[in-house]
């Protein structure tokens, strides 16, 4: 593989599959205001929480692994959301304002 | 999404074909199609759009979302020269993620030592655009500084719309290679898409600033570039 290769998220999530790992891909589906990556954009997850690409710029990763996890385990896909950062604890949000919704599927 | 499916894509992308993913949240297996594969109705409308725009999106069929992904090829550069710079820009295109091509004729240049895992090609830009064209997603730099070998593949450039043409030399340098490329039967239109001095204005010295420099602009010509005129 090339340096562009291995940064590739879906070509690593092909090749982490067919190693035989629980692998998510999540996608950005939809951006309203000021989001950090265009829809389409895409993060990919295997089962030990190894990831590569992103969905955000490092804002709602963590979130995106912890819920991917669970599809990884369960199969049944997740539509998920986040706005603008709030104070509230155990929330996680963007600081720039925006909302995104991302798409979260095993790769099966 | 089923491996098979993944793959398909992967396939696709690494050939440098344009494909769609459409996804229907309803847990239905995700579809790949790829440019040239027959569309129909409304979805094939907004697939359609999707191609032109290369930006994605979620559009309603029958009262349903359906998230189109495009994936587009990635931009390739044709650097003419195996010269100091492109040393330094097989280095950083990689990582930004664009192919790179590097012709030469001169054997002395274009040694597998300097430019260990890109492909090199130590023949005349005559010979080999002719097996292998220039396109729209094609970035051309030509940097010898040689008119025996830039001025070809310049003009070859402007004649198929390559989204970046970009050329090293002075303002006096670039003048005299307008005189020929004129005579070469460019016109003053096509001509002045060429950026010369190449590369953006960001104050480069070395060689590998200069790469840099023209890497970016590469990007701009690709990131501004009017999609609907360029396919």
């Amino acid at each position: 593989m090339t340096l562009g290769e291995t940064m590739d998220p879906l070509l690593t999530a092909q090749n982490w599959k067919q190693a035989g790992r629980g692998v998510a891909i999540a996608t950005v589906v939809e951006t309203w205001g000021s989001a950090p990556r265009p829809a389409g954009s895409h993060l990919v997850i295997d089962g030990d929480g190894n990831f590569e690409g992103s969905v955000s710029g490092g804002c709602v990763e963590g979130a995106v692994i912890t819920e991917a996890l669970d599809v990884i385990t369960s199969g049944a896909p997740k539509m998920l959301e986040f706005g603008v950062a709030d104070e509230t604890a155990w929330r996680v949000g963007l600081s720039c304002g925006g909302k995104i919704r991302v798409y979260v599927e095993r790769l099966g | 999404m089923l491996l098979d499916t993944l793959a398909r894509l992967n396939e696709a992308r690494r050939a440098r074909q344009a494909a769609v993913v459409v996804t229907r949240f309803s847990g239905d297996e995700p579809e790949v199609v790829i440019e040239g594969d027959e569309l129909s109705g409304s979805l094939g409308e907004e697939i359609a759009k999707v191609f032109r725009s290369g930006k994605a999106a979620t559009v309603e069929i029958d009262g349903a979302p359906v998230f189109l992904n495009v994936h587009l090829p990635p931009p390739r550069i044709v650097a003419i020269g195996a010269v100091h710079i492109t040393q330094a820009l097989a280095r950083i295109a990689p990582v930004i993620g664009y192919d790179l091509t590097i012709i030469d004729p001169r054997t002395a240049f274009a040694t597998e030592e300097r430019f260990e895992g890109v492909e090199l090609i130590a023949d005349w830009p005559e010979d080999v655009l002719k097996d292998r064209p220039f396109d729209a997603y094609t970035a051309v730099a030509a940097v010898t500084h040689d008119p025996k070998i830039d001025d070809f593949p310049l003009s070859e450039a402007l004649k198929a719309g390559c989204f970046y043409v970009g050329a090293l030399g002075s303002r006096k340098t670039h003048a005299k290679r307008v005189e020929r490329l004129k005579e070469m039967g460019r016109t003053d239109d096509e001509i002045c898409r060429i950026a010369a001095p190449i590369g953006l204005d960001i104050g480069a010295a070395s060689p590998a600033e200069i790469a840099l420099a023209t890497l970016a602009e590469i990007v701009q010509a690709f990131r501004r570039r009017d999609l609907v005129t360029l396919r």
